[in-house]
């Protein structure tokens, strides 16, 4: 049963490009792209309980190093890619060695304030970053002669990225350390007291978490051919903890439910007004107060509430 | 030596302003345990709205007096309604101010537009001083007073009244405060109002120098956040030193190194949370 189901959603995803025309192809690689963003985020906030408003650094910075690089240096995207990962990775070391000095809230200030130094030097280091007008002229890269121009090919490409860093992700929270992570959550004295290591396991995960985002940020910028401050922004951290926190953090499904939903209502919201932080906004104040749990833990105790009341 | 003068009084206005929007936010932080991502928004809000009010009342003061009574009342309305209702959950209070700052954003843009709306100095305060063949920009240096005069107000408040005791007491111990029949309820709405008001008022007394205009909230909100965190939450000392020192190394930074000026910024910070995770001043790490 549970097989069919994946089998299904499997099909669906592959048969996807052919039935549905560009702007919705293209759409849904970006809800990919958002997916494997916010989900990486989730590993912080849901597994961990650390609440970072500073993930659009590894975004931001991972499509910026390849961006750069391949501008300035001119080198391939089979060196900039890997030489992307590693620097966000690194520079992901650092930040969470200061980061994690705190907890909750403190952590919370220090991962805004430590992204708002990668943003306004994006903004301001112009020789480098090329300021507010961003770096364009970038391309995909073809991977073994495949060109993704192509609104499918890059689907798939999304899509096959997707899945595998999903899937590491889910075997990430699985696996003893997942289960010690969501120890040093609940319980980190008790988890102190067992012989945990609680800072070095939150440690491990925020850089795990950053090297996933860094991975969302190539996709981006790989999808967009351009990189522009922006993406540095609190808006964009935010916009990413807003999916999380929508979707229902601290499950595997929720920051996926939860990225299609901000993306979808983006794209269609905006084309119709243009306001479209303000009502990111309001969806934050609703959603944190009416479901703080979110959709994906809301719908499933509506769906479990139902079946109890129809068994009787 | 001109320039320079010119420079120490920018960074000590500047270190003044962020000092009236960082003792609020310190404050409710340190009794509230609330971080207030709203508080830029106030600061932009203020400043917008001492903008229209200028055009009734010709007099930057006043308008800074009603303007940040408007916007203390309008953080009470926050923390009456929307904060109270998500007791205890410190996170959801924090995305929810989140969500009000990009509500208040986009407000602001469309009632005032995008272009930046440049506030007049007081006529008085146009002339420069001089002093022995050097001028000094008056306006830089009564900014400069306000807050020195509001940081021994708020230090009185704090330590010579009752209230100010009761606050002390919250910061400490919130439970043994409650306990002994302090208000704390109440306290929490006038420390919000107190530190919207103040950051409300900061965006007028500012308007000459930075004007208003689109992003000042996510240009004020990162200093706050450095400030308190440099000296420590819920420290009023804390506060008024980190801006002053803030202030100085943003505008020096911008000065000698426009490039990397938000880096060197966040040095001191990143040191301070290495080695002094509770911050200069501070009781209680953050």
């Amino acid at each position: 049963m549970k097989w069919a189901r994946w089998a299904l959603l499997a099909v669906a995803l592959a048969a996807f490009p052919w039935i549905a025309g560009e702007y919705y192809i293209n759409l849904t690689s970006q809800i990919f792209i958002a997916a494997t963003f916010a989900a990486s985020l989730n590993l912080l906030v849901g597994y961990g309980g650390l609440p970072s408003l500073g993930h659009a650094s590894w975004l931001g910075l991972a499509a910026y190093l390849s961006a750069w690089m391949s501008l300035k240096l001119g080198l391939g995207h089979a060196l900039t890619a890997p030489a992307a990962l590693l620097g966000t990775t690194l520079v992901a070391c650092a930040f969470g060695w200061i980061s994690l000095r705190a907890t909750g809230l403190g952590f919370l200030m220090i991962t805004l304030a430590l992204s708002q130094v990668l943003w306004g030097t994006a903004y301001r280091w112009v020789s480098v970053t090329d300021g507010d007008n961003g770096l364009r002229g970038l391309t995909r890269p073809a991977p073994f002669g495949i060109s993704l121009d192509g609104a499918t090919s890059f689907y798939y490409f999304a899509l096959a990225v997707t899945v595998v860093a999903i899937t590491l992700m889910a075997m990430f929270v699985a696996s003893p350390f997942g289960a010690a992570l969501r120890g040093t959550r609940d319980q980190p004295r008790r988890m102190s007291a067992l012989g945990h290591d609680v800072w070095t396991v939150r440690w491990i995960t925020f850089v795990y978490s950053a090297f996933w985002g860094a991975v969302s940020g190539l996709l981006f910028v790989y999808y967009n051919k351009y990189i522009h401050p922006a993406s540095l922004s609190i808006t964009s951290s935010a916009e990413a903890l807003l999916g999380v926190i929508a979707g229902g953090s601290g499950t595997l499904a929720g920051p996926i439910v939860g990225a299609a939903i901000i993306m979808l209502l983006k794209n269609y919201v905006s084309a119709y007004i243009e306001r479209w932080n303000m009502l990111m906004g309001f969806v934050f104040v609703l959603i944190v107060i009416f479901m703080p749990e979110g959709v994906v833990p809301g719908v499933r105790r509506l769906y479990l509430r139902l079946r109890k009341w129809r068994t009787g | 030596m001109q320039y320079w003068i010119i420079q120490t009084l920018n960074s000590l206005a500047l270190g003044g302003l962020l000092f009236l929007l960082a003792a609020g936010f310190s404050l409710i932080f340190g009794l509230m345990r609330i971080a207030n991502l709203t508080h830029g928004s106030l600061y932009m809000l203020g400043a917008y709205v001492g903008v229209t009010i200028l055009k009734f009342v010709p007099n930057l003061w006043l308008a800074a007096l009603i303007g940040g009574a408007v916007i203390a009342i309008f953080g009470g309305l926050i923390e009456r309604f929307i904060l109270r209702a998500l007791a205890g959950n410190a996170l959801g209070q924090v995305l929810v101010t989140l969500g009000i700052s990009f509500i208040v954003a986009d407000f602001c843009l469309i009632v005032w537009g995008g272009d930046p709306i440049p506030v007049q100095t007081p006529l008085a305060l146009q002339q420069p001083l001089r002093v022995g063949g050097v001028a000094f920009p008056t306006y830089r240096l009564v900014v400069l007073a306000i807050a020195v005069v509001t940081a021994v107000a708020l230090y009185l408040l704090m330590e010579r009244t009752r209230i100010g005791a009761m606050i002390r007491a919250g910061v400490d111990d919130m439970q043994m405060a409650r306990a002994v029949g302090i208000p704390v309820s109440k306290l929490f709405t006038a420390v919000f109002c107190l530190g919207a008001g103040l950051a409300g008022a900061g965006g007028i007394i500012g308007g000459p120098i930075m004007s208003a205009y689109p992003g000042l909230d996510a240009d004020m909100l990162p200093l706050a956040l450095i400030v308190v965190m440099l000296g420590g939450v819920g420290s009023l000392l804390g506060a008024f030193v980190g801006s002053f020192l803030i202030g100085a190394i943003y505008t020096f930074g911008t000065a000698l190194l426009p490039d990397l000026a938000y880096v060197i910024l966040f040095l001191p910070m990143i040191v301070v949370i290495a080695f002094r995770p509770r911050g200069l001043f501070g009781r209680q790490t953050v």
